[in-house]
């Protein structure tokens, strides 16, 4: 219990002036996969049921190479933005943290090893 | 965590059934929160039996009959009995309304009466709004100007009038805020839907002089953004106002600042 006035305790620590950014982000990146999306799933349905090497072959195409890596690359910023929205709406303090912290750790994880499996297919 | 359950002192117990109207042949069933910080003990749910034949249409004209004839420890707020004062908000039938405007006939079957979701409970269906109010007051709901006063008024155009419709008319009931689960989360932090639609009422005032400062303030991942476009308060607004869309308003002027 802390006697705090009802002003105090609405005002908070104020503003932190930031979030724009973070939705500016979600609205572009949304539209970015809406069409990018399609197109990665086509070329993915495409591979599947081929030998190892039409898969590889497909895979080592400079376009669908870049496609995957910008799906990689902007699917998992997105994921990590709308992660750490949701963990915000539903946990607090330290366990708020925590859970920020492993999201953006696996989500750069999973990015910087897409890019280095795509690299190694396409180089 | 959010708390997804209530907690063990909140539970509702099944209260009294009041004795029905002795020669009443049109009854009809209300089942209406009742809670008291007198006696320590859990809520419960009392349930009434209303004479329709000799009952209003409206929702409070049954909820002042109840305390006028039944039972007068029955508290609620109420004052102008047309849906201007916002002083009878309430969950009616898992809608929040105000119960001066909502029609008996827009219930099926019993009626059951809670006060607002999600808010502390002062006693019966009477919730405190006090962090409601100071959230409204921290948005600074009056005109800023910095140049000096005119000798006569701030002169509006009727075209710049016309964009406070919609707005103007908000009477802080509150059903918006506490239908928002961002707000029953988050309400601590984030300004819920009827702040942040008075907010823009005053940042789209032409003759207001403090929007980008009035901006400044709002901009934060919890004031402001905690509105995840979920609706409800439109749905909800008993006086048929867009909450939604004035939020959506403010996010698209933060990003005309930005880009």
């Amino acid at each position: 219990m802390r006697y705090m006035t009802a002003r105090k305790r609405a005002e908070g620590k104020g503003a932190a002036h930031s979030g724009t950014e973070h939705h500016w982000y979600m609205t572009v990146s949304a539209v970015g996969l809406a069409l990018i999306v399609p197109a990665f799933v086509y070329v993915l349905g495409s591979t599947l049921g081929g030998s190892r090497d039409e898969v590889i072959a497909r895979l080592s195409h400079p376009a669908v190479a870049i496609l995957f890596g910008l799906v990689l690359f902007v699917g998992l910023a997105h994921f990590r933005k709308g992660v750490q929205t949701m963990i915000e709406d539903y946990s607090r303090g330290t366990t708020r943290r925590i859970l920020i912290i492993s999201t953006t750790v696996l989500s750069y994880g999973l990015t910087a090893s897409g890019l280095f499996a795509l690299a190694k297919i396409a180089i | 965590m959010v708390q997804l359950t209530l907690p063990k002192n909140s539970r509702m117990t099944t209260g009294k059934t009041w004795p029905k109207p002795t020669g009443a042949k049109n009854l009809r069933k209300f089942d209406i929160y009742r809670w008291t910080p007198d006696d320590g003990k859990n809520p419960r749910v009392d349930t009434y039996f209303v004479d329709m034949d000799s009952c209003g249409p409206m929702v409070l004209d049954a909820l002042i009959k109840i305390k006028t004839e039944i039972d007068p420890t029955l508290s609620f707020r109420r004052s102008c009995r047309e849906g201007i004062c916002g002083s009878c908000a309430m969950n009616i039938g898992g809608i929040n309304t105000l119960a001066c405007i909502y029609g008996m006939d827009e219930v099926k079957g019993d009626v059951k009466i809670y006060p607002l979701p999600h808010m502390p409970v002062v006693r019966d269906l009477i919730p405190d709004l006090t962090h409601f109010y100071a959230q409204h007051a921290s948005i600074m709901p009056w005109l800023e100007t910095k140049t000096n006063r005119p000798a006569k008024e701030w002169k509006q155009s009727i075209e710049d009038r016309a964009k406070l419709d919609g707005l103007y008319e908000c009477v802080m009931c509150a059903c918006c805020s506490t239908a928002c689960p961002s707000y029953w989360w988050n309400g601590d932090k984030y300004l819920g839907p009827a702040a942040l639609l008075h907010a823009y009422r005053w940042i789209i005032d032409s003759r207001d002089e403090a929007t980008g400062e009035r901006l400044d303030d709002l901009e934060d991942p919890f004031k402001l953004y905690r509105c995840h476009t979920i609706m409800n308060c439109t749905k909800t607004c008993p006086k048929g106002l867009n909450p939604a869309k004035a939020i959506a308003e403010i996010k698209k002027k933060m990003v005309e600042r930005m880009v």
